[in-house]
């Protein structure tokens, strides 16, 4: 069992996405150590991808700041390395199949394995091709997130029977990015996971205020909060830090709240 | 291992939010394939709509000049809207139409599977969105109201590097945002199962018809059967009914743009690594850490990072051949047959062609080539005067 476990242990979750490298792989660490301290309970690194399918603009352009500084995966494994020396707060990568197939699958989840990642998600890696990597993931550790989707419905129970680490609940149609309202019926979707397995189920896509997190937190175990912090990392660049470590702590104050 | 695979490539690598969207689209092609009420609808379009069959035209005095096999030229530029592209979209969205949808969405990268799709569209009652780099729509800008003036609305996609890649990229992001209502008419033989095999399946009537017109013509089968490929429809369709029978060598011919060995290139047999991307295994022209390289080519319609996976599984196999052709021998083979049979090939096609002048003078005189022209070069004309230094205006 991984640390992800932990990360549901503290009230309703709070679980922040930066891109590796946006503005720089130094802020990066210092994100984590303050997103910890805010009140953040997993973090996801995402690892830029040229072409990431399922992100909205503000992810999108983070990748390209992010590749643009020349970052690479092993300049990810070097500073997950330092960070793992300060905290053992429960950590999963988010990045595109590409990135671990073009790795070495066996070399890369072995290798975030032994830096102490906890998790890996894939949006571009659906129930149907799994086995291109779970096995590996079982045998070194690494919980492999399933996601589910408005429109995943008879799917659903399927996808969750199998899942491990946390079921990645996605919000709403269409790609990631800040949304007005989110109408999906996400408490019916969090209870066909539950009564397939007894998981924990985080809500993502689309959320950015405190109300949105605290009722996507009241009907489910988390909120996952992407561009809404990207977005502040864009804005505030090398000083970033101080800007998002207020919003986490607002943020897991309302999932708390709820 | 999942579903849709040809030998190793494949599969269905797509976000969740669109699964069950293939999974129907799977259902309803299975259905409607065996259907004779479609496949006549579909035999009825391809017939009197788009102009087919279309001709195998001998090129004599190519065959003469070069000394070598006798060459044959099918002639997919004779197709209402001058490519191969409409075969495809004529079965796609017809079985959009049997599905109750009521919007198509495309990406493009010369224009040519735009125009088709907001030709159909515009046939069949259908809205109609197309994705297409920005890059491209300046390169292709008559492509581009030749689309609006078909009632499309047509999208030009800044991200990335503005071309055919990010164009498919933007039209997937599209789709997750709008299922319902919407099928992607997806242009080539790639992305997630089932497209690859749909594609192909409606492409095959290429290498059908070359089949039977070539044994009226010359009473057997060809040696060679050469195209273009980029994603590899039209390579498909034209090797497809000839993969059976092994005496036919199949060539596929692929964009170098600069050269392979500079980084201006677009041929991934010769350049790619295995990858997954657009919903596919397949090659993929990528850096060491999987990064989708920003591939280039004079020709927008080839300036793809990926193959299609099944021309992946036909090269790993050594069924076909994939050689590269540079722009250079490109912009000469679309001088040269539009001077010596008064055809003007797509720059697409033109790699082909430039490949069969290399090889046709090997071979013996009783030999036969046929080369796929999958479109026409209109649409070319402009961006190849300004490749040989001459400003023209459209």
């Amino acid at each position: 069992m991984s640390k992800i476990q932990n990360a549901f242990q503290n009230g309703k979750a709070f679980i922040p996405f930066i891109t590796c490298g946006d503005p720089s792989l130094a802020v990066t660490e210092q994100l984590v150590y303050a997103m910890e301290e805010a009140g953040a309970d997993l973090i996801e690194l995402g690892i830029p991808f040229s072409d990431p399918t399922a992100e909205g603009p503000v992810i999108q352009a983070a990748n390209m700041r992010a590749l643009s500084q020349g970052v690479t995966t092993d300049d990810i494994f070097e500073m997950v390395f330092r960070i793992r020396k300060k905290t053992q707060i429960p950590m999963v990568f988010m990045t595109y199949a590409n990135v671990i197939f073009s790795y070495g699958a066996e070399r890369f989840i072995r290798r975030a394995s032994e830096l102490g990642m906890d998790g890996l998600i894939l949006p571009d890696l659906p129930f149907e091709e799994k086995e291109e990597f779970d096995p590996l993931c079982r045998q070194y550790g690494i919980d492999l997130v399933s996601l589910i989707a408005p429109t995943s419905k008879e799917r659903i129970s399927m996808i969750a029977k199998e899942a491990s680490g946390f079921v990645y609940c996605v919000s709403s149609l269409g790609v990631t990015g800040v949304r007005k309202e989110i109408q999906t019926d996400i408490g019916a979707m969090v209870k066909l996971v539950k009564e397939a397995n007894d998981i924990p189920c985080a809500v993502g896509f689309g959320i950015s205020t405190p109300e949105q997190a605290a009722r996507m937190a009241s009907l489910s175990d988390g909120a996952i909060v992407g561009s809404a912090i990207v977005k502040i990392c864009a804005a505030y660049g090398e000083d970033c830090v101080p800007y998002v470590k207020e919003y986490v702590r607002e943020m897991k104050q309302a999932c708390l709240e709820e | 291992m999942s579903k849709g695979r040809f030998g190793i490539h494949g599969g269905q690598y797509m976000p969740e939010t669109l699964m069950n969207a293939v999974i129907e689209l799977e259902e309803a092609y299975n259905h409607y394939k065996n259907d004779p009420q479609f496949n006549a609808e579909l035999t009825e379009l391809y017939n009197e709509y788009a102009g087919r069959p279309s001709r195998l035209t001998y090129a004599a005095h190519m065959t003469e000049k070069l000394g070598g096999a006798r060459i044959y030229l099918k002639r997919e530029d004779l197709n209402h809207t001058g490519s191969h592209k409409i075969n495809n979209v004529l079965g796609q969205v017809l079985l959009a139409k049997k599905m109750g949808k009521t919007r198509v969405i495309a990406e493009t990268g010369a224009g040519q599977h735009g125009v088709a799709t907001a030709t159909v569209a515009a046939l069949m009652g259908m809205e109609c969105e197309i994705f297409m780099g920005e890059e491209d729509t300046i390169r292709q800008a008559l492509n581009v109201y030749r689309m609006r003036l078909l009632g499309a609305q047509v999208h030009p996609v800044k991200t990335g590097t503005a071309t055919l890649k990010d164009a498919v990229s933007e039209t997937m992001r599209e789709w997750t945002n709008r299922i319902e209502d919407t099928h992607y008419v997806l242009g080539s033989v790639m992305g997630p199962h089932p497209f690859p095999t749909i594609v192909r399946d409606f492409q095959a009537v290429i290498s059908r018809e070359i089949k039977s017109q070539i044994l009226e013509k010359e009473g057997r089968l060809p040696d060679v059967v050469m195209a273009c490929v980029g994603g590899g429809s039209n390579a498909i369709g034209a090797f497809y009914h000839f993969i059976e029978n092994e005496e036919v060598q199949l060539i596929g011919c692929e964009a170098a743009g600069r050269g392979v060995n500079t980084k201006e290139t677009a041929a991934t047999i010769a350049t790619g690594r295995l990858g997954i991307f657009h919903g596919m295994k397949s090659y993929f022209c990528q850096d060491e850490y999987g990064q989708i390289a920003p591939v280039y080519s004079i020709s927008a319609g080839l300036d793809y990072p990926g193959i299609g996976p099944e021309h992946a599984h036909l090269y790993d196999t050594g069924r076909a051949q994939y050689v590269p052709v540079t722009d250079d021998e490109a912009v000469e083979a679309f001088e040269y047959l539009s001077r010596t049979e008064g055809i003007i090939p797509a720059i697409e096609s033109a790699h082909a062609v430039a490949h069969a002048m290399k090889i046709a003078p090997q071979m013996d005189k009783d030999k036969i080539i046929v080369i796929n022209i999958s479109g026409r070069g209109d649409k070319d004309c402009a961006a190849i005067a300004r490749y040989r230094g001459e400003e023209i205006y459209e």
